[in-house]
């Protein structure tokens, strides 16, 4: 392999080197060609948007995904990744996002869990070595937790803390510094724990290398070494913090190109004088406060923020799934009741959730049953279900919504995700008394037609005067579909853009705001 | 700096994180107690605490059983036939009234044994072939009381084997044979738990199996032996009322399925998987032993005892799971 020795020669500090990755799910391309390149003792920063290829490229360093093509190498040597076990051996480990630490467990536990070594002798836990073995994990990040408390108790940033001992173990299976991916890390925690977490940074950089995720680009600036910018699952830059700006970081993030044209072809002309149809005033829950906010009649309104803002949980708190402390909602006027969706059903807010083969259809009934699911009464006569008026209404909306499917009986699971989108959008549609729609991620997972078919619906929508809140995908789409965007950062509603057809605001004058 | 400071002390060791939710069994028991003591004069007596203790004997064996299962989040139904095949495997093993067999201890290892193998059986069958530990254990009791009955035979075997029999019936301290084996039962268990990596790793599969595997753990065989353990610990229960039955019956198991699943759940081991453990099951058992025994003696009608009895699991088990309650959730 004369690539090896070329490595070699070229920057012996490489610890790890990506190339050509190249990984494609059915409709899109996760990872078009990544290049990448960790050296020795730095802060590597990876930005990019939702969708750029950022957790995909991850989870292929760490033997979770493997690549349609590419090659990995590890100080030089060509490595294939099977599984977590097979990273590990080669020194790389991961904080996930989402934590992997078994609840019920101790923290010392979890810290040597799966490589216990002495801690267990021909199965019987001596509790004292393994406390010992954690603690000397702890002691090298600087952590005062207490091996033996159950994970359960510990707060999200001890878990962390508790995570990131937990790779370095690997160290014990390789000799030779890590390299520790933090996908993620800053996404839940307090600002006072944020600064406690890049002080833990740069203490691993001492005597690891470090992958750092984050939505944040101040965040990335702040701690990292060299940034990589990956869009569209490719990487298209590399910057220095010490010469870069956040801005110039997220023209490139972002890309040269505008808003696509497409789908906001906002032709639907509107009443005059649109009346205000939701109004919400001081609203809080777990994630949120101080929420005002009124969208009009017709109109769509786009709330943008990153990963923990709170939106997911405004938009599901406005449907009633999930409890409020304070504040006032009414829809027309009236008060909404807010104690929970079947109130919310019924006052004609319809709700379209993220998570659509969990939360948003029941996979293996048909068409039918998830289109009549939420307004059964269009389909019955009291409580027998009528077959004629079901089939009525179905294929009505069926054929109103161009949806592409063998028949009304097939099973919901069977169609295209965009086909599936429709069906739970005819479900709040066939009851024709839907006055708020709540939009969550509508396309997420949808290929472009699918796309511009939810797009061109929802223009529909609110040409008949329905209110829609949404929440993007991307900022394109939210400027691209919206009249206006809202932006949310920590739980409070901190700007508001006017997003009119002519005069549409750039991504770069939202994320101001977001950052 | 505040929230990554532990100011604990370091030696509160696995107590930290003990709530509301594991310290309300044994208050409820502790109040329960102390109720029916104020009702009945015969209840607070030495000698009515030494035949609750008696009573709970078999059924605290055969609940460490089920509270491993339960600590994987799969569930055990096999109990009945399991014991029911253990049961009669032991009358005619050692001596007894229908064979010239007297095998002694090893006739009671040997049921034992069997009802380990069972148990392996579930376990094998719910990791190799990936069906619900409900419906394969259903059908391993199946099984265990077709061998049950092919050994009954028509004929009920008495147990003649004099140490069998003073299983039952032989004092310690005050305490039943049955009693010690008990005791010494939930320690073994407790010690499993605690002390080695079967019982943490059983632990840790019911709180997060997806870690465990990522973390380079194959789950498949600890399934397997938790479900083999969980079948031998029912094999000793079946001695145990054997010797107290003096004969093997086909249906000696038949209430102790659902009777382990409800004191563990009682006692907080939920079905969830990875919550409770043998401790917690132990006092479940308690409880539901000294309900039985108080409502005799404070003369609730028998016919009214089963459905207070009931009321009672009910209103704990909702009472228990109250502070994890919240909006739309999914309970089946």
């Amino acid at each position: 392999m004369s690539a090896e020795g070329v490595i070699a020669q070229r920057s012996p500090s490489v610890v790890l080197e990506v190339r050509g990755l190249v990984k494609a799910y059915p409709g899109v391309k996760a990872l078009n060609g990544v290049d990448l390149e960790v050296r020795q003792n730095e802060v590597l920063g990876l930005a990019g948007e939702n969708g750029a290829g950022k957790s995909t490229l991850l989870k292929t360093l760490v033997g979770l995904v493997r690549p349609d093509a590419g090659e990995i190498y590890v100080r030089g040597q060509r490595v294939r990744l099977r599984n977590v076990v097979d990273a590990a051996n080669h020194g790389i480990g991961m904080v996930f996002q989402e934590q992997s630490l078994v609840p019920n467990l101790t923290a010392a536990e979890n810290i040597v869990l799966g490589c216990e070594g002495p801690a267990i002798r021909r199965g019987f836990y001596r509790w004292a070595t393994m406390r010992a073995l954690a603690q000397e994990q702890l002691d090298k990040i600087g952590s005062t937790i207490d091996p033996l408390a159950r994970t359960d108790s510990l707060t999200f940033a001890e878990r962390q803390m508790v995570e990131i001992a937990k790779v370095l173990r690997i160290e014990q299976r390789t000799h030779n510094s890590p390299v520790i991916i933090l996908d993620e890390p800053t996404s839940v925690l307090e600002p006072s724990e944020i600064e406690t977490l890049f002080e833990q940074v740069r203490r691993l950089r001492e005597f690891a290398s470090v992958i750092f995720v984050s939505h944040r680009l101040d965040e990335v600036l702040d701690v990292c070494d060299r940034v990589y910018v990956l869009r569209g699952g490719q990487s298209v830059g590399e910057v220095r913090p010490a010469d870069a700006v956040a801005g110039e970081l997220h023209r490139m993030m972002i890309g040269s190109e505008s808003h696509e044209d497409h789908y906001h072809g906002s032709a639907v002309t509107r009443d005059e004088t649109p009346r205000e149809r939701l109004t919400v005033r001081g609203l809080a829950g777990a994630t949120f406060r101080d929420v005002d906010l009124d969208v009009r009649a017709g109109e769509i309104v786009a709330v943008v923020g990153v990963h923990g803002s709170g939106r997911e949980e405004l938009c599901k708190a406005l449907f009633g799934a999930v409890a409020t402390t304070a504040g006032e909602v009414t829809l027309d006027g009236e008060r909404l009741d807010l104690t929970g969706p079947r109130a919310a059903c019924a006052a004609g807010v319809g709700y379209v959730p993220a998570e659509r083969k969990v939360e948003g259809m029941v996979g293996p009934m048909s068409v039918a049953d998830n289109m009549t699911l939420a307004k059964q009464r269009v389909r019955c006569a009291g409580p027998v279900i009528v077959p004629k008026r079901q089939s009525d209404i179905v294929d009505k909306w069926i054929s109103r919504l161009s949806i592409r499917t063998p028949g009304r009986r097939t099973a919901i699971q069977r169609l295209s995700g965009g086909n599936q989108q429709k069906v739970i959008l005819a479900r709040w549609l066939v009851g024709g008394d839907v006055r708020l729609l709540l939009l969550d991620h509508p396309t997420r997972g949808l290929d472009v037609g699918a796309r511009s078919e939810v797009y061109r619906l929802m223009r529909e929508l609110a040409g008949t005067g329905v209110a829609t809140l949404l929440l993007a995908d991307s900022l394109e789409e939210a400027i691209g579909m919206a009249d206006r965007v809202v932006v949310m950062s920590d739980g409070r509603i901190v700007a508001e853009v006017p997003c009119p057809p002519d005069r549409k605001p750039s991504p770069l004058d939202l994320v101001k705001e977001m950052v | 700096m505040a929230p990554l400071v532990d100011t604990r002390p370091a030696r509160s060791r696995l107590r930290r994180g003990v709530s509301v939710r594991d310290a309300g069994p044994p208050i409820a028991l502790l109040v329960i107690v102390l109720i029916l003591s104020l009702l009945s004069p015969q209840f607070r007596t030495m000698g009515n605490a030494l035949n609750i203790l008696d009573a709970a004997a078999v059924l605290a064996v055969v609940t460490c059983g089920t509270t491993f299962v339960l600590l994987l989040g799969s569930i055990d139904l096999s109990a009945a036939g399991v014991m029911g095949a253990s049961s009669l495997v032991v009358a005619v093993l050692v001596e007894n009234s229908r064979n010239n067999l007297d095998l002694g201890t090893l006739g009671i290892l040997i049921a034992v044994v069997l009802a380990a193998a069972l148990g392996c059986v579930s376990g094998l069958l719910v990791v190799l072939l990936k069906v619900p530990s409900f419906m394969t254990t259903l059908g391993v009791s199946a099984i265990g009381l077709g061998v049950a009955t092919l050994v009954f035979d028509g004929v009920q075997p008495g147990v003649v084997d004099p140490s069998l029999r003073s299983w039952a019936t032989g004092r310690l301290l005050g305490l039943t044979y049955l009693t010690w084996i008990a005791v010494v039962c939930v320690l073994l268990a407790w010690f499993v738990q605690r002390y080695t990596r079967l019982g943490r790793y059983a632990m840790a599969i019911g709180g997060a199996e997806e870690v465990l595997a990522l973390s380079g753990v194959r789950v498949g065989p600890y399934k397997v032996a938790v479900f083999t353990m969980a079948g031998a610990f029912y094999g000793l229960g079946a001695v145990m009322v054997t010797s107290q039955l003096g004969s093997g019956l086909v249906q000696s198991g038949a209430s102790y399925t659902f009777a382990s699943i409800t004191a563990a759940v009682v006692g907080g081991t939920l079905l969830v998987g990875g919550r409770g453990g043998v401790l917690h099951s132990t006092v479940g058992v308690l409880l539901l032993t000294v309900l039985t025994n108080g409502l005799v003696l404070i003369g609730v009608s028998p016919y009214v005892q089963g459905g207070v009895q009931g009321l009672i699991v009910v209103v704990a088990v909702a009472v228990a799971a109250a502070p994890l309650r919240h909006r739309n959730q999914v309970v089946k």
